[in-house]
């Protein structure tokens, strides 16, 4: 029971993909224009993570050593797909923002990583914590990250206004901001974690 | 004219890693020295545009003719993977002295992600809407993934050499390590954000 307690707190608190490993910097940056999207993207990566986590750990003794890493990517690879699909059809809106990142959630070093680290060393129950643990510490992260960035340039949280019409720094909207607001913020857990 | 406009776009206005956020692990991992950066950049520009026409291709010739172009993800993946694979196995052959340069930073690449992601975008024709009388066909697809390979190549080497300065100074404690590195691609992308409009 503590095992499985442990596992699942590790992503989201000790080896939390973004602020901690700093793992899949990509999605964090790009997408997480609002809150909204950050979170759909968390989401989108974290249903990936626990069904491929899942599959190659219940597959992990039958693949040869050898092509061990092909053959994840194909899992991979195949879940990515499918949310692809079930993205475009039922949330074609927030499709349409993700874009190119979704398909792009192959090669996020988080999915592949906790495929080799995790799930090819343990079974399947455990796995899918890990990929749960993990996927919502991702989505977490990129939550907070879209809602600073959302309050800064445009002033609102959740498509919600905080502060009035006119005000908003435009620039943490855009590319410079992300790069900002993610130092600011992991400089902060930096200096948190440490006391 | 067009071509120049293609370059102008992929290497300053629309910059891969300051403005697409494509490639950002390598950008932040391999960039504490110049040489490994040139390296890096180096290696970068040679499978992306390798990449790019052989996914373009397969893009036009087998996925859309059979219909089935939702396997795109895993084909690309694939594709690529085993194409870095293969260039590694030839450059030992044929160039042991490229090998050696670029041999590091080849398995790297796979899990590059400005590697699929250009190849999506040149795939599906998406790019050319960037560039004002672009058309998405093989020659200015695969000129716009050379150039845009030539701007990670750019942003990589002046963020070594600004990581290599900075290096030497002092820093707050809370800030060390990535919090510094990401305050200083973003001032960078500021700097950037200067070339827009110009295409």
């Amino acid at each position: 029971m503590s095992k499985a307690l442990n596992t699942f707190t590790n992503g989201l608190l000790r080896e939390n993909p973004t602020f901690g490993l700093v793992l899949g910097m990509c999605p964090t940056l790009a997408t997480t224009t609002s809150a909204i999207n950050g979170m759909s993207m968390g989401l989108a990566t974290l249903f990936v993570l626990v069904c491929s986590n899942v599959v190659i750990s219940l597959l992990r003794n039958l693949i040869p050593d050898k092509v061990h890493i092909p053959a994840y990517i194909v899992v991979i690879a195949s879940f990515v797909t499918m949310v692809q699909l079930l993205m475009q059809a039922y949330l074609p809106a927030i499709y349409e923002t993700l874009g190119l990142f979704i398909p792009l959630i192959v090669v996020n070093c988080i999915v592949l990583g906790r495929a080799e680290a995790f799930a090819a060393k343990n079974n399947a129950g455990l796995s899918a914590l890990d990929g749960l643990g993990m996927g919502l510490g991702f989505t977490l992260s990129l939550t907070v990250l879209g809602a600073v960035r959302e309050l800064l340039g445009s002033g609102m949280c959740f498509n919600m206004p905080v502060f009035p019409e006119n005000y908003g720094m435009l620039i943490f909207v855009l590319a410079p901001g992300a790069f900002i607001a993610l130092a600011y913020l992991m400089a902060l857990i930096q200096k948190l974690m440490k006391k | 004219m067009v071509y120049l406009l293609i370059i102008i776009s992929a290497i300053f206005v629309n910059n891969i890693v300051f403005s697409q956020f494509l490639g950002i692990c390598p950008f932040l991992g391999v960039s504490k020295k110049i040489d490994t950066a040139a390296g890096m950049g180096a290696a970068v520009t040679f499978v992306l545009t390798l990449a790019t026409v052989v996914t373009y291709l397969l893009q036009h010739f087998v996925l859309i003719p059979f219909h089935v172009e939702f396997l795109q993800t895993i084909l690309f993946i694939l594709v690529i993977a085993a194409l870095v694979q293969m260039i590694e196995i030839v450059l030992k052959k044929i160039s042991p002295s490229l090998y050696q340069a670029l041999g590091v930073f080849l398995p790297l690449i796979t899990t590059n992600c400005c590697i699929l992601g250009v190849a999506i975008l040149v795939g599906d024709g998406t790019w050319a809407g960037k560039v004002p009388g672009a058309e998405a066909n093989l020659l200015q697809g695969t000129i716009y993934a050379f150039a845009t390979a030539v701007g990670f190549a750019v942003a990589l080497i002046l963020f070594a050499g600004i990581r290599e300065q900075l290096a030497m100074n002092k820093i707050p404690k809370a800030m060390q390590g990535t919090p510094i590195a990401l305050l200083t691609a973003g001032l960078l992308a500021m700097a950037f954000m200067g070339f827009s409009g110009v295409v």
